[in-house]
């Protein structure tokens, strides 16, 4: 028998952070390298998917599949394809450079959060590799509570807040996503006979235009509020600034992107003729977060918080590369989100080691802190320029290849004529407000002179704190320059992915009547919505 | 060739990572490597200059870059005549600018920072030239901005320096923003992003779209080389060390824009409007940058509005398709340009950093070196023949006459006269008349050491002799033109023959000296009322010393409404009305949880009662049915 890879690196960790919690109290040194040792285990196992990934394959691999609930026709089966390998590799990086990160940081109830941190790798990664539905929403339940503790324990004083506004946001969405995932089981059963939760056998079949576009709203709305979308974003700062820096990291890192990966791996098979028809809503929304929060985050007074809000900026442009439909869009899409996890990830860490010290996240506190902590702020530099989409880095490649969808997308409408095309401009005015909010930042946190007397003796980066930013830092710039072992990675799938949509899309239109119905009532024809937006 | 090409851009990459990594141990040595990095880069071009001259070109791929799709490009260079000139004025002027560097920075504690941004910057301009796809030319386009914001915010601690530094990144972003759209509609029109193939296809385009497409370049190309509307960001960069500004006026980075349109020509002639648009930006530029020039009183600042007058005249050039003008006089400006702003820089060293014309004056006989140089450079910007910028701006004019633009042209030669006018203003209110600084600082003038005047005289010697040496026109062109005749065809009238061309040469000549009488009248003949200058004496001189205002228009138009709108959104958007409706709905819940409370008495009686009441309720509408 194979080697049940994808086994071992999602449930290593859950693994561990059991062994830990039956731990007695008081070995907190040995808690803190134990747990940090069975995340880089799991990243280096993590390794071997990478390595023995087939990049010219859009299936899905290592796969394993095992009868678990056979009469409600629930399976346990796991696979990864192009889609997921990268955000896999992700979690598998992040977690243990989070976890070291959080040494000094967290120091009470350190048993306790190691194995929360654990807990919440081992939902991340089922997310990201289950193929049943079934198995996938308790993963996706599963990975809530963790982070819920992990911010109402070790956040901020207003953690409690945070947290519960996190947690019901959350969970509003994943009721909705519930019923969906309940309903479609039904809808296909009653149809073909077949109970099944198992994602290849739904994808296969074309759901009727009306449920289709309920199930898609239901979806979509639970994975808006993930990524998040405007207006779904509001938990996003709250809970970022509460959280501590560990969970920053793995919040916008990780948590965002299963919003993001909803959409690619539900939504558009799924359900793709409603994916189309709320393909203009879908970039309305977007086009505003892009914008509307690089202008918030121009403005925010606290680190944190600034980080928060270029997230939304940040997964505004995922989106919308995902919903071009277009190879360029979604290759870049999946960049992306690795990207984002980096660079924002990154910026997290940085504005962690700052709190540590100095115990205020306040912009208005800082300045000059190049003459004292030099180390600290080229590396800011890099990773703002790189979070700013700066050529050479790796948010450009991403950022580009997006926009690059776009127009084709536009390009494609060619009935539509020039006002699809303010999509792309639009879009593109994003990178112009991410300089400003950024370098804005930039200049008052490390330019000047010192203007707190406090901010005299910080210490430069440690150790510790070098071992845990070398190693984005590494991947920033290899993105940036080479990005081809990582898209490689994806195309196939992606091309498989858009081939999909759109032949499914197209087999059912004819057939369906109620697809009129979307099309009149749902989507406007995309001048209209062009001449909406030229006029807003 | 492959591997001499790839080695240019090479070593300047290799003295970035050893003076960043290892600066810290490095520290004042920082110059034995970054110095010795350009010389290398400067020999290999002139190697590759050679094998060029020789009629060898080449173009390859290092390895593929982004791709997704249809979409491929590769990090792809690509040496024709016109990326060798570059490269040869790019790494030349370069190494000049970084041996003065080595004086001009002795001592400053960021010294290692300092060369690593330096050699940075030549790496990115050096691959921008090189660059055989639109997308290798928009990261070094990136770059370059990138390099300039890091050195225009050097000496980080001053507030207005970080603030230059900033504008200068984000002007250039708004210009990149146009730049990039360009970039992708260019691949949805044809496919492609490599020259070759976009140049060949370019018939291809419609009219129209190629229209967009070269407008949306050059909406870049005002970023990248300050032309109106997005000049702002360059007078301000003069908050860098002088070298800097050298560097960046001369050899990188503004000249990216022009590059850039002639390299691209084939797209702007495929729409035609567009390159009326480029040459009247130009020319209105050249113009209006050149009055502002008149009335700053920092000598830094008038050589920075000079600049963008300059840039306006290449751009009229590559406008009216005179490309390999256009080229000559980037390659000329680079010279002279580069060393008008070290030779300030070295006036400014000797006066302890004193940058304001009113505070100098008489430093000839203490600067002899520096004078002579200084007035070589003015001359050659003032069109004086037998420098080199005589050659090339006449070149300019004469494209612009002989192709019918005659407002253009007058345009253009009114900005000559004015251009005569503010340079030797600057040489008569710095070196001559009698000394204005104070006594201590009048005490320390001295004149820079070597390893600064040396690359001075090197300018000024290649300002003196490039005008004759490639520069004399004929009727088969000038001797650049026809080098570059591989990438611009010469065209039918370039000779330029006849009466007409020598009498708009006579014409030229005339413009330039009474401009400097003129200079000579007002700051030369008389003693100098120190008082009467850089005050607004009129309106008109106000607005001039205002630079017509326009700064304090975008700060109106753009910058203070977009923090408004930033302000609302966060604050009342945002938290009021976003939050207010999330944080509303749990207190609804909670609410009504609290009201339903109160049904929960906790008496037996008062359930005992609900549950008759529901009873006779159901029992009721069961009967009623």
């Amino acid at each position: 028998m194979k080697l049940p890879i994808l086994s071992l690196v999602t449930f290593l960790p859950l693994l561990g952070g059991v062994v830990i919690a039956l731990f007695p109290r008081g070995r907190e040194a040995l808690v803190r390298w134990l747990a940090f040792l069975v995340s880089t285990a799991a990243f280096a196992l993590s390794l071997l998917l990478y390595f023995g990934f087939d990049a010219g394959s859009p299936d899905y691999q290592f796969v394993e599949q095992v009868r678990w609930m056979p009469s409600f026709g629930i399976s346990y089966h796991l696979g990864v394809d192009g889609i997921s390998l990268l955000l896999v590799l992700l979690t598998t990086f992040l977690s243990p450079l989070a976890l070291l990160s959080s040494w000094r940081a967290v120091e009470v109830r350190v048993k306790e959060f190691a194995a929360s941190m654990l807990l919440l790798e081992t939902g991340m990664l089922g997310v990201f590799v289950s193929l049943d539905l079934f198995l996938f929403y308790i993963f996706w339940e599963a990975m809530l509570i963790p982070m819920y503790l992990i911010i109402g324990v070790w956040g901020g004083p207003a953690r409690i807040y945070a947290a519960i506004k996190f947690i019901l946001y959350t969970l509003a969405g994943s009721v909705l996503m519930l019923v969906a995932i309940l309903a479609l089981y039904f809808h296909h059963g009653g149809v073909t006979g077949i109970y099944t939760f198992d994602l290849p056998l739904l994808t296969r079949y074309v759901v009727p235009g009306g449920i289709q576009l309920w199930l898609f709203l239901a979806f979509a709305v639970a994975f808006a509020i993930k990524v998040p979308m405007f207006p779904f974003h509001t938990w996003l700062p709250d809970a970022h600034v509460e959280a501590p820096t560990a969970g920053s990291v793995i919040l916008a890192g990780v948590l965002l992107k299963m919003g993001t990966y909803g959409f690619l791996r539900f939504c558009l098979p799924l359900f793709p003729q409603a994916s189309l028809a709320a393909t203009p809503w879908i970039f309305l929304l977007a086009l505003i977060g892009i914008i509307y929060g690089a202008w918030v985050s121009m403005v925010q007074p606290d680190l944190k918080k600034l980080v928060a809000y270029s997230s939304v900026s940040h997964l505004g442009f995922v989106v919308l590369g995902l919903f071009t439909l277009t190879p360029q869009g979604i290759v870049g899409g999946l960049i992306q989100m690795v990207n984002h996890g980096l660079s924002t990830g990154a910026l997290f860490l940085l504005v962690g080691i700052l709190y540590e010290r100095r115990h205020t996240r306040l912009i208005a506190e800082f300045g000059g802190l190049w003459q004292v902590v030099p180390a600290f702020s080229a590396l800011l530099m890099i990773v703002a320029l790189s979070s700013l989409g700066l050529p050479g880095l790796n948010g450009f490649v991403g950022e580009f290849l997006i926009l690059v969808g776009a127009f084709a997308w536009a390009a494609n409408l060619s009935a539509a004529g020039p006002p699809a095309y303010l999509v792309p401009v639009l879009a593109t005015s994003g990178i112009i407000f991410a300089a400003v909010y950024l370098l804005w930042m930039y200049q008052r946190v490390c330019f000047g002179e010192i203007t707190a007397e406090a901010n005299r003796g910080l210490t430069d980066l440690t150790r510790r704190e070098w071992a845990v930013l070398l190693p984005v830092l590494l991947f920033i710039v290899w993105i940036g320059v080479y990005p081809r072992p990582f898209t490689g990675k994806t195309e196939a799938s992606v091309q498989a992915l858009i081939a999909q949509v759109q032949s499914k899309a197209a087999a059912a239109a004819p057939a369906q009547p109620d697809l009129q119905r979307i099309h009149a009532s749902g989507a406007p024809t995309p001048s209209a919505w062009g001449a909406g937006l030229g006029g807003r | 060739m492959s591997n001499t090409v790839w080695l240019i851009p090479l070593f300047p990459l290799l003295g970035t990572l050893l003076n960043a990594l290892f600066g810290r141990w490095i520290g004042r040595h920082a110059h034995w490597i970054a110095v010795p990095a350009l010389a290398c880069s400067f020999l290999l071009s002139g190697a590759v200059f050679l094998r060029v001259w020789n009629g060898e070109t080449f173009r390859g791929d290092l390895f593929p870059w982004i791709e997704a799709g249809t979409f491929r490009t590769a990090v792809t260079a690509q040496v024709d005549p016109l990326a060798a000139v570059m490269l040869l004025v790019v790494t030349g002027v370069g190494f000049l600018i970084h041996l003065y560097s080595a004086g001009y920075m002795h001592g400053d504690p960021g010294y290692a920072r300092y060369f690593t941004y330096l050699n940075l910057f030549v790496f990115s301009m050096v691959m921008l030239v090189l660059a055989g796809n639109f997308l290798v030319l928009y990261v070094f386009w990136e770059a370059v901005g990138l390099c300039s914001y890091l050195l225009i915010g050097f000496w980080y601690t001053r507030k207005s320096a970080a603030d230059a530094g900033k504008k200068a990144f984000i002007v250039n972003r708004v210009g990149d923003f146009g730049f990039g759209l360009g970039v992708m509609a260019l691949w949805v029109a044809l496919g492609t992003l490599d020259y070759g193939t976009v140049f060949d296809e370019v018939e291809t385009l419609s009219p129209e779209t190629a229209t967009v497409i070269a407008l949306l370049l050059f909406m870049g190309a005002c970023g990248k080389s300050a032309q109106l509307p997005l000049h702002t960001w360059l007078p301000d960069a003069m908050e860098g060390p002088t070298p800097v500004s050298a560097l960046i006026h001369a050899a990188t980075m503004v000249t990216a824009g022009v590059y850039m349109v002639a390299r691209t020509h084939a797209l702007f002639e495929r729409s035609g409007v567009a390159l009326d648009v480029v040459a009247w930006v130009g020319g209105l530029t050249a113009l209006f940058a050149a009055t502002i020039g008149l009335a700053q009183t920092d000598i830094k600042r008038v050589l920075a509005y000079s600049t963008i007058s300059q840039l306006g005249y290449m751009f009229a050039g590559v406008g009216v398709g005179a490309y390999a003008a256009g080229i000559f006089h980037l390659v000329t400006h680079a010279f002279f340009k580069a060393l008008l702003f070290l030779g300030a820089g070295s006036v400014i060293h000797a006066q302890g950093g004193e940058q304001d014309l009113r505070k100098m004056g008489g430093l000839a006989p203490r600067m002899v070196l520096t004078t002579i140089t200084f007035l070589v450079g003015a001359a050659g910007l003032a069109g004086l023949p037998p420098f080199a910028g005589f050659f090339s701006k006449d070149e300019i004019l004469a494209s612009t006459y002989h192709r019918g633009r005659l407002w253009l042209w007058a345009l253009l030669l009114l900005g000559a006269f004015l251009t005569a006018v503010y340079i030797f203003r600057v040489v008569l209110l710095a070196f001559f008349g009698g000394p204005r600084m104070s006594k201590e600082v009048a005490h320390h003038l001295h004149e820079s050491p070597p390893v600064m005047t040396l690359p001075l005289g090197a300018l000024a010697l290649l300002t003196a002799v490039a005008g004759v040496a490639v520069g004399m026109p004929s009727t088969q062109g000038t001797a650049f033109a026809r080098f570059l005749s591989p990438v611009f065809p010469l065209s039918e009238e370039v000779g330029h023959g006849g009466l007409s061309a020598y009498a708009l040469l006579v014409l030229s000549v005339i413009v330039a000296v009474v401009g400097l009488l003129f200079a000579w009248l007002l700051y030369g003949s008389r003693p100098i009322k120190v008082e009467a200058i850089g005050r607004p004496r009129n309106r008109l001189h106000a607005l001039l010393l205002n630079k017509y205002y326009v700064d304090e228009l975008y700060g109106f138009l753009f910058v203070r409404p977009l923090l408004r709108v930033a302000g609302f959104c966060a604050r009342v958007f945002d938290l009021g009305f976003i939050d207010g409706i999330v944080n509303g709905l749990g207190q609804l819940v909670v609410g009504w949880a609290r009201s339903m409370r109160r049904l929960q008495t906790g008496y037996v009686m008062n359930y005992a009662l609900m549950t008759l009441l529901g009873a006779v309720v159901i029992v009721g509408f069961l009967l009623s049915r």
